[in-house]
């Protein structure tokens, strides 16, 4: 999912007052703390940087314009989705260390350091030339420009265009241009096959998409999965539910989503491992058996992690819910 | 006779709110069912009565599998907390004396963030039983320690007050080690009924049938009590075992309340006073009309906090500390002659 970039956050009250902010923690944890990576085919071909020549480079990452002087070789990654972007690029050998919630591709520095309250002093510890986190929290850009160290902030894509810019943004930050380029080339071509194959015109099927439950948080057609689940031309149950303050993530009684009928339920915080909602679980809500979706059987757990980055795998996601629309399809035409 | 006059007018009032809330309650939802059908489909369901709802399958799942069971785990939690509060005032003849300031609710939210941040969904199970383990805890320490500090029921109340902040200081350490788990930590503080099923309804039955007896059946002896216990024991009271009973029904009725549906602030404290306005201040009234009265008023509260900005939900403490506060300020300017 697409958290948005939160500068207030300094004690677990200020947080709490929000719950969108907060909402956006949870499910960014529950991202992190989800299925420890599958043992992940590492992109990794460690171009000896033939880009060495195009430092320094300027940057304009969410937090303005960041000049990165030579090429980066202790990077410390405080976003998960930006730690698979810079393995995806091939500057796997550059990073230093990630936060405690990048578990993937298997094999990264994982620290404890934490990318929701970063401690400015924790992170100096790893001499860093390069930080690279999703927001700006506890004064870390502050901090760090201060030390002298560059910081990118690489929001949560609010369009797949972010998200193909961020790593190829990270490409030229840390000299692996032509890299960023194929990766991106790759993940395009390869989501694209995916629609076609699917159809993108499925108009007739409404789906559910399940942030949380308890309370149940949803994702409309604006947020960034929702653009994704839009590549088929879905509906979304959500979005006559929306409202300008809820970012795109409004909070639904149980009543307005049984009554709204979905045929495919879409579960982001899904997983046994990490506690959270199942196929089963959902299934056997009370009053949900009348819900299209629990009677055929379509309800479709995404893997936590993919489905809340926006990353090198989203061709991965791509293809988990261009297979939930074609069984949904199958489904709902018998 | 006025005062059983009286009496007989506060009941009647209270049946008829409670019986209007629950149909208000199921009638009006984010699911938009039509009202006349639910109220048909509703009184279809007593005995002798048979009517056509003309609702579809979906409307009647919608109504009896998610509406109905929060309505009346509403009316329990309410009836519970208030006549809790009600209680507990008449223990500590202080008519301000609620829940959160005996070491309940400290515990019960102690327990409850214990439960979230260390098991996790994975254990749902866990998080009634803990905050319900907790309340309880929270109760008994602060009796223990009040106990300690010699007799008189001030000491009682400061030593649940101490209680509740060390509780409260470390929920915030355990909560502060854990930030992933702060949104649903803080939902459960602000109180909800969103999760309310049929299973919950039956779970906590038997545990608000067996407080709500003990604490009711003290009524008499409270207001003995209220007189002081000198002449209490000269009737042949004792009072500290009277204390005892009622704060043990009355620490297990919260318990139970807070365990389905988290922190609900004010009922225990708005409805009593409300009651004593009504029906004056004899505590073989205002016990079991708090009763009533409170699960009238949350089960208006919970429609409100699901109506209001459908189709999302605030959370019920919201509501009930949004009506709850001005309405207590009013009621103590309007009664402030009337006594425990």
């Amino acid at each position: 999912m697409a958290p948005h970039p939160d500068r207030s956050r300094r004690t677990p009250l200020v947080r709490a007052l929000t719950t969108a902010t907060a909402l956006v923690a949870a499910t960014a944890a529950l991202a992190g703390c989800g299925s420890s990576g599958k043992s992940g085919s590492s992109t990794a071909s460690t171009a000896a940087s033939p880009a060495a020549a195009s430092f320094p480079v300027t940057l304009t990452p969410s937090n303005g314009s960041v000049t990165v002087k030579s090429q980066p070789q202790r990077i410390v990654s405080l976003s998960p989705t930006a730690t698979e972007d810079l393995y995806a690029v091939g500057a796997d050998k550059q990073v230093v260390a990630v936060d405690s919630n990048s578990n993937y591709p298997a094999g990264v520095p994982t620290s404890s350091l934490s990318g929701l309250t970063p401690n400015i002093e924790a992170i100096v510890k790893y001499q860093p030339d390069l930080v690279v986190a999703s927001q700006d929290t506890n004064g870390l850009v502050a901090g760090l420009t201060k030390l002298g160290v560059p910081v990118l902030i690489e929001p949560a894509a609010a369009k797949l265009d972010d998200a193909y810019q961020q790593i190829e943004q990270l490409g030229q930050a840390t000299g692996h241009t032509t890299q960023a380029a194929k990766t991106v080339a790759d993940m395009k071509s390869k989501i694209a096959d995916t629609v076609k194959q699917a159809g993108g015109n499925h108009s007739d099927l409404s789906y559910f998409w399940e942030v949380s439950a308890n309370p149940y948080y949803s994702a409309t057609s604006t947020t960034f999965v929702g653009q994704v689940a839009s590549l088929f031309g879905l509906k979304n149950i959500a979005d006559a539910a929306a409202k300008a303050s809820d970012g795109g993530y409004p909070q639904l009684s149980q009543e307005y989503i049984v009554s709204a009928q979905p045929q495919l339920i879409l579960l982001a915080d899904n997983g046994a491992n990490d506690g959270g909602q199942s196929p089963q679980v959902v299934a056997a809500r009370p009053g949900w058996n009348t819900v299209p979706a629990v009677k055929n059987n379509q309800i479709v757990g995404l893997d936590d992690d993919v489905a809340s980055r926006w990353g090198p795998r989203l061709p991965e996601l791509v293809s988990q819910i261009a297979q939930a629309v074609q069984h949904a399809s199958t489904a709902s035409a018998k | 006779m006025s005062g059983r006059r009286r009496a007989v007018r506060a009941y009647g009032l209270a049946v008829v709110l409670l019986a209007a809330a629950v149909l208000v309650g199921a009638m009006v939802g984010a699911a938009d069912l039509d009202p006349l059908g639910t109220a048909a489909a509703l009184l279809d369901k007593l005995p002798f009565v048979h009517l056509s709802s003309g609702l579809g399958p979906l409307d009647t799942a919608v109504l009896f599998q998610i509406r109905l069971p929060r309505v009346v785990l509403g009316a329990l939690v309410g009836g519970a907390l208030a006549l809790a509060g009600a209680g507990y005032q008449g223990v500590f003849r202080n008519p301000l004396v609620d829940s959160s300031l005996l070491g309940s609710s400290a515990g019960a939210g102690l327990g409850a963030t214990l439960a979230i941040v260390y098991l996790g969904p994975s254990a749902p199970a866990a998080l009634p039983v803990a905050a319900f383990v907790g309340s309880l805890a929270g109760v008994a320490v602060a009796y223990l320690a009040g106990a300690a500090g010699g007799p008189g029921t001030s000491t009682l109340l400061l030593a649940g007050l101490a209680v509740s902040m060390f509780l409260t200081a470390v929920q915030t350490y355990v909560l502060q080690r854990s930030t992933e788990s702060i949104q649903q930590v803080y939902t459960w503080l602000l109180g909800s009924l969103s999760t309310a099923t049929w299973h919950q309804t039956w779970q906590v039955l038997p545990y608000l049938a067996v407080s709500t007896a003990l604490v009711l059946l003290h009524g008499r002896h409270l207001d003995v009590l209220s007189v002081g216990d000198e002449e209490a024991r000269s009737l042949g009271l004792h009072p500290g075992r009277t204390r005892l009973l009622v704060l043990a029904g009355c620490a297990l009725a919260a318990a139970s309340a807070v365990a389905v549906s988290g922190l609900i602030g004010f009922v225990g404290i708005v409805v009593p006073h409300a009651v004593r306005r009504l029906a004056g201040s004899s505590y073989r009234l205002v016990l079991p009309l708090s009763l009533l009265f409170g699960a009238a008023f949350l089960v208006l509260a919970d429609t409100a906090a699901r109506t209001v900005v459908a189709p999302a939900e605030l959370p019920i403490g919201v509501v009930t500390a949004l009506i709850g506060s001005p309405a207590f300020v009013w009621i103590l300017r309007a009664t402030r002659s009337v006594r425990t």
